[in-house]
């Protein structure tokens, strides 16, 4: 069966660390990195990526443009 | 596959929209204006309307917005966006022009200006965020703060026999004859910001059709103003804003 | 062949702008302006030339229309009368924040507040002195004929886009409902959009592929740059009154005694001037046609060789302040004012020049 898998990739210095990116994941796939960036905020990265599906639910919630998601298709 | 191996400009599904300028937005982090400029800027990229569209920014949390969309733009006194817009759709019709404007600016100081650019029909979308507050000037009562909720200027909840009720104005202006597209919408889920950017869709083909005036009207968060994490803010706007701002399209003709 | 024609200065301004290649033209009716949209809306000119004529829903949001158009580099213009002109302020402020140029046409009325619908001249301190908030001029444009009120249509708009600033003609009631032979400027085209975007390359018609976004806005949150603002708001000015100042000075060379008023008042000065001429006195007017910039240099001129001014006005006094500054004490300025839509007869102003100026 096909199998689809994602990947996301957060600009850490856009981030403000809001979380709701972590909140919109269905599949738990974001965490919020315990480094801060130049404005001091806690970004959010990939902390489980292989359960990633690529669905963008991510990127849409994110108010600042701050998220880029890949997905393949793995026959 | 491993994740590097993903990260493929050919596997690219979601990222951000070159109508979106590089300038990070002064929104408070979780702050829904960011994700309405984000769907905007999206429309107008998908929509090939960059070169016509004009912007009118208003007064409020979103007076910089033309420092984020890569469009013309004209920043206006507050609540008067309207007025300006009527005037740039009536000289350049064959442009693109929206408003965008929050609670305050629309139903408070605008309400004369949104009213009657909606009952002339001018051939304009605007973009309303309602976050039932005021955000830019600290936390203050706004026309649509819902009863009982606290706010800097009705501190202990806003009650109706001192400030009176929180107005639907988007009820009101799907009144006039002049609207053709009047809709409540919310960008909290993934299925909402979808929604909510078919209907940013529909009311610039609507300006561009000549139909007359488009009022997509945003339930939004104001976390800050609120004082509640972004999440806590999404689930208190659900149970909270909804029963009273419904979603869903009020109009459409 | 010039066109001859009768009709009041309200009717002229209308024509005026339709001829001028106006773009819109945005009002709230208002007694005693009423008949500039009346006019416009009989003409219907976006049948002919495309010029949009529009009634807004208050004055405010009429001088916000004005934002709009005169943001993407139309030639756009409103008029109104005294409170009318109040509630047009803010939207004035911000115009000349953004640096936009466009024509205000004020007709003004008795005040303060809801006052009469006769005449005035009492809004010379609001036209020139700010009336809305923050450091910026008006272009402040006086007529005193009908002649005038068409003919200013033209130079306030030259003026306006020449230097990106609001310009106002300062009517009064007078001027506006009363009738004289005026001939009227030939027909001028409305530019087209290139020649808009040619013109004002700083106009939002739509980002085009060789420039980057154009923003009209008079925000500017830091202080370093809302003062860099300023200085070159302020170079601006200077730069006005250098070049801009326009006056008409009638039998002023040999003047002992010199009339100084603007508009319908200056006519009656006029007539003042001939009975004292006729008396043997020998008396000048100075007519300021530009209120700002002010022709405080001719002034200080004069009075190194005058006996004395005497200003007329219809108000209780606002304009001699700024010819007592330019004066500065060297002789003395004595004022005759009325108001509420009382006009002085020029006997009546010959008769105060004698007791208040010449008999001391």
């Amino acid at each position: 069966m096909a199998k689809i898998k994602g990947a996301v990739v957060i600009d850490s210095e856009r981030c403000k660390g809001c979380e709701l990116c972590v909140e919109a994941c269905p599949s738990d796939v974001l965490g919020m990195s315990p480094k801060v960036n130049t404005k001091g905020y806690h970004y959010s990265e990939m902390v489980n990526d292989d359960a990633c599906i690529g669905c963008a639910a991510c990127g849409y919630v994110c108010p600042d443009a701050c998220v880029t998601v890949y997905k393949v298709r793995i026959d | 596959m491993t994740t590097k191996e993903i990260i493929n400009p050919a596997n690219l599904v979601y990222d951000k929209t070159s109508i979106l300028t590089d300038n990070v937005m002064h929104y408070c982090p979780g702050c829904s204006h960011g994700v309405v400029h984000k769907l905007i800027a999206e429309v107008i990229e998908e929509m090939g309307i960059q070169n016509k569209t004009v912007g009118v920014a208003p007064v409020g949390c979103a007076v910089f917005a033309y420092n984020y969309l890569n469009i013309d733009w004209q920043e206006a006194a507050h609540g008067r966006a309207p007025a300006l817009a009527t005037a740039i759709n009536r000289l350049l019709p064959e442009n693109v022009v929206f408003t965008y404007q929050g609670d305050g600016d629309l139903a408070a100081i605008g309400t004369a200006e949104t009213i009657h650019a909606c009952n002339r029909g001018e051939n304009i979308a605007i973009f309303f965020i309602n976050n039932a507050i005021y955000g830019m000037t600290g936390g203050q009562m706004a026309p649509t703060t819902l009863v009982g909720m606290k706010t800097a200027t009705c501190p202990t909840g806003r009650e109706p026999h001192l400030n009176g009720y929180p107005i639907r104005i988007s009820n009101l202006l799907a009144e006039l004859d002049g609207t053709c597209y009047v809709t409540r919408q919310s960008v909290h889920k993934l299925a909402a910001v979808r929604k909510a950017k078919r209907a940013i869709q529909k009311a610039f083909e609507n300006v561009i059709a000549k139909k007359g005036t488009s009022v997509v009207e945003i339930v939004s968060t104001c976390n800050s103003g609120w004082k509640m994490t972004p999440h806590q803010s999404n689930l208190w706007m659900e149970e909270n804003m909804f029963p009273l701002y419904p979603l869903g399209d009020l109009k459409d003709r | 062949m010039e066109e001859v024609k009768l009709m009041k200065g309200n009717e002229a301004i209308a024509h005026a702008a339709i001829r001028y290649g106006c773009d819109g033209y945005f009002g709230y009716p208002i007694t005693p302006q009423s008949e500039v949209m009346e006019t416009l809306m009989d003409e219907a000119p976006w049948n002919t030339t495309g010029m949009v004529v529009l009634q807004a829903e208050s004055e405010v949001a009429a001088i916000n229309m004005v934002y709009g158009g005169a943001g993407c580099g139309k030639r756009v213009m409103t008029s109104s009368s005294s409170p009318g002109m109040s509630l047009k302020q803010e939207g004035i402020s911000y115009l000349a924040g953004a640096e936009l140029p466009c024509l205000l046409v004020n007709v003004m009325r008795g005040g303060p507040g809801l006052g009469t619908i006769q005449p005035s001249q009492a809004d010379y301190f609001q036209s020139v002195k700010g009336g809305g908030h923050g450091d910026y001029k008006l272009i402040t444009l006086a007529p005193s004929s009908v002649q005038e009120m068409a003919d200013f249509v033209g130079k306030a708009f030259e003026l306006a886009f020449k230097y990106r600033n609001p310009a106002l003609i300062l009517s009064d009631g007078i001027i506006g409902q009363m009738m004289e032979k005026v001939i009227l400027p030939p027909f001028q085209p409305r530019r087209t959009n290139e020649e808009v975007r040619k013109e004002c390359p700083w106009g939002t018609m739509g980002k085009t592929d060789d420039r980057t976004y154009n923003v009209i806005t008079s925000l500017a949150l830091e202080a370093d740059v809302m003062e860099a603002t300023n200085r070159r708001l302020q170079a601006k000015y200077r730069q006005i009154e250098e070049n801009e100042t326009l006056f008409e000075a009638i039998n002023c060379d040999d003047a002992d005694y010199v009339y100084v008023a603007f508009g319908s008042s200056a006519r009656l000065c006029g007539d003042a001037m001939e009975m004292a001429r006729r008396n043997g006195v020998k008396v000048g007017v100075l007519r300021p046609i530009t209120l700002w910039p002010f022709p405080t240099k001719e002034i200080e001129r004069l009075a190194k060789r005058v006996k004395g001014f005497m200003v007329v006005e219809l108000s209780a006094g606002q304009m001699v302040e700024d010819v007592r500054l330019a004066v500065n004490g060297c002789v003395p300025v004595e004022f005759h004012g009325r108001t509420g839509g009382s006009v002085p007869s020029s006997e009546e102003i010959w008769d105060v020049t004698q007791q208040k100026l010449i008999k001391k």
